[in-house]
């Protein structure tokens, strides 16, 4: 892999020659302390230092699978016709491994023998340049094995201290280095030595920990258990768990009709299993008819499902799920329970 | 990466084709067998599906929903659906009237592996408004009634003016190659010939080698526990025991996750699972 050097005063310019490739995004402050994807209009704004950011209210799936989609206009004149919008290129600078990681398991889900259009048509013209970070009390993406990633983006910057070693992951990455050759060197061996202390570090700046192995079989075993009563009934069946999950895709469809009567749009949005409609069928009947259930279901697609579909959980440990529950549920504290494993750790425990 | 960018630019598979109610018959009071055919020739006519396969059907500005296919794929050219009303797009199917244009997707979902059931014996099993994907099954059955040893159909339904396909079980109620089953679970006049009970009744009336038998099950969730008991009795293996399951469904494709079951999707995995499929996944009935 093609890797380099960039000085932390070149980032600047660095991103201003981003503009070049797309409409550029990348996390800037939003309330007092909560940050956004936004676009970039002054590069001096963007967050770069993680002390000041570690996760974005909405993770980057808000870019490929849009909140609120519209997917097709309908007359009856003319159909159905494709309502995709192409809003050109896009490049999502500062994006996280946990981030990345999501990505890759979206791009999973939305392959696959049905290709959604949607979606793909967007990943293709979005660039991703990741970046690395320390975590806070609630990221545990060491545990989900998120913490670092090999593919998935064009261009990776590692903080090496007053300067960023910058992999190279795509020929899209390359053009975007190789036209801005001047903020960049060639790495030396301290840059080395300090990016190895660092990876050596990192294991060791979690707080949250969770040992994920055997889980789907302990939650089969667990599938009757009384605690999915009592955390069931304690959440509030809000789905923000789910808004906020950058591995959450569900979504519902709807027709969205004009005051002409005729003709209008069919849109889709994004779904939670927590919500009472979500497994209810024509007639009334609910396959998942009390909180219980839907909290459990929540659990189970993340934790075993996913393994059995694609040999991984779909969670990165981003840990929003925790940091966003208005009910205090906190969801690596679930995990340690059920598998009464007391090498689990959550803040909560101290 | 490339490959999928490369399909989804190509095809939408979101999109339903126009599509035309040719006929439609009454079956009950609240249930309808419509004729279907595409707008466009070339699909109507290279439309193939297997038995207990699905489309997605939809309703401009109602929404989209989906509906299993009540046609044998051995008669081409036109697609039965026989829809009962329950929710807002069924509803609004039936007030669209002969010639109506509607939105059509599909076949999706893995239909009855016909293929393997070829060469034993064919138990079929309905309740209500199940006997539509399971007429598709007999009629394909039927169509290549050599191809099966015994084929025998047992059928509940809540009275007599709730069976579907009338006409079609009173011919094959004078065939010899065909045993039919029926029973209805209320006889208000006292004039049903047949057997007063569940679908769960007919079983004593029963005479077939389970080991070389594939039973296909469908009906209200209610029915399944009981059926299966009895077919287990009867020594039926798991694998054999086919069901057709119903799930809320948004996409048809494996994206939205309404229809999941374990890590399977309704739409994707099933509709149809066997037993033992069934008793590895949690919540399936």
């Amino acid at each position: 892999m093609k890797i380099l050097k960039i000085n932390k005063e070149n980032i600047l310019p660095f991103l201003e020659h981003l503009n070049s490739f797309g409409e550029l995004h990348a996390p800037q402050k939003k309330g007092k302390k909560s940050s956004s994807y936004q676009i970039v209009t002054d590069p001096s704004k963007v967050i770069l230092s993680n002390e000041k950011y570690t996760r974005t209210i909405l993770p980057i799936k808000k870019f490929f699978h849009k909140p609120i989609d519209t997917m097709m206009t309908f007359s009856p004149q003319k159909g159905y016709e494709d309502a995709y919008e192409d809003e050109g290129r896009k490049v999502i600078f500062g994006v996280h491994s946990c981030e990345i990681n999501a990505l890759l398991t979206l791009d999973r889900v939305f392959a696959g023998k049905y290709v959604d259009t949607y979606y793909f048509r967007r990943r293709q013209n979005t660039a991703i340049i990741g970046i690395s970070c320390i975590p806070d009390e609630y990221c545990y993406c060491h545990s989900m094995g998120t913490s670092f990633v090999e593919e998935g983006f064009d261009l990776f910057l590692s903080d090496v201290g007053d300067a960023y070693l910058v992999k190279v992951g795509t020929s899209l990455g390359d053009d975007m280095v190789s036209t801005a050759e001047t903020l960049f060197t060639e790495y030396e061996d301290k840059d080395l030595q300090e990016y190895k202390r660092r990876i050596n570090e990192f294991p060791s700046l979690f707080k949250t920990k969770v040992d994920e192995s055997d889980l789907p079989a302990i939650l089969d075993m667990e599938y009757k258990s009384e605690i999915w009563e009592e955390m069931g009934n304690r959440c509030f069946n809000c789905g923000i768990c789910s808004m906020v999950c950058p591995t959450c895709f569900c979504f519902d469809v709807y027709d969205e009709i004009c005051l002409d009567g005729e003709t209008g749009a069919r849109k889709r949005c994004w779904d939670s299993c927590l919500f009472k409609s979500h497994a209810m069928v024509a007639g009334g009947h609910n396959f998942r008819e009390k909180r219980a259930d839907r909290f459990k279901h929540r659990f189970l697609h993340k934790h075993q499902e996913f393994m059995g579909e694609f040999g991984r959980p779909s969670c990165v440990g981003c840990g929003r799920c925790t940091q966003e529950c208005p009910a205090d549920i906190h969801f690596v504290g679930m995990l340690k329970t059920l598998k009464g494993d007391i090498s689990c750790v959550h803040p909560e425990d101290e | 990466m490339i490959q999928f960018a490369q399909k989804a630019l190509s095809y939408n598979p979101y999109l339903p084709h126009p599509c035309r109610i040719v006929s439609s018959t009454p079956q009950t009071k609240d249930t309808m067998l419509f004729k279907v055919r595409f707008e466009d020739d070339k699909l109507a006519e290279n439309f193939i599906h297997k038995p207990g396969q699905f489309v997605q059907v939809s309703v401009m500005g109602t929404g989209e929903c989906p509906i299993s296919i009540a046609s044998t794929p051995t008669r081409h050219g036109t697609i039965d659906l026989c829809i009962r009303k329950a929710g807002r797009v069924t509803e609004a199917f039936h007030e669209l009237g002969q010639n109506a244009l509607f939105g059509m997707r599909g076949p999706y979902g893995n239909g009855y592996p016909v293929e393997v059931m070829e060469g034993n014996n064919l138990l079929i099993i309905a309740g209500g408004i199940g006997m539509a994907p399971l007429r598709s099954l007999l009629s394909y059955a039927l169509d290549h009634r050599s191809k099966f040893k015994e084929i025998i159909l047992m059928y509940g339904a809540r009275d007599r003016d709730d069976f579907l396909f009338v006409g079609e079980l009173l011919s094959l109620q004078g065939r010899n190659d065909v045993k039919t089953l029926l029973a209805v679970e209320n006889d208000s006049d006292g004039n049903w010939e047949g057997e007063v009970g569940f679908v769960t009744d007919l079983f004593h009336k029963l005479d077939i080698d389970a080991k070389t038998t594939y039973a296909a099950v469908c009906g209200p969730p209610i029915m399944y526990k009981f059926v299966i008991d009895n077919l287990l009795d009867l020594g039926f293996s798991k694998g054999n025991i086919l069901m057709s399951l119903e799930r809320k469904m948004k996409c048809g494709i494996g994206k939205c996750v309404h229809c999941s079951v374990g890590f399977k999707y309704t739409c994707l995995d099933g509709p149809i699972f066997t037993y033992w499929d069934a008793i590895n996944m949690r919540e399936i009935i």
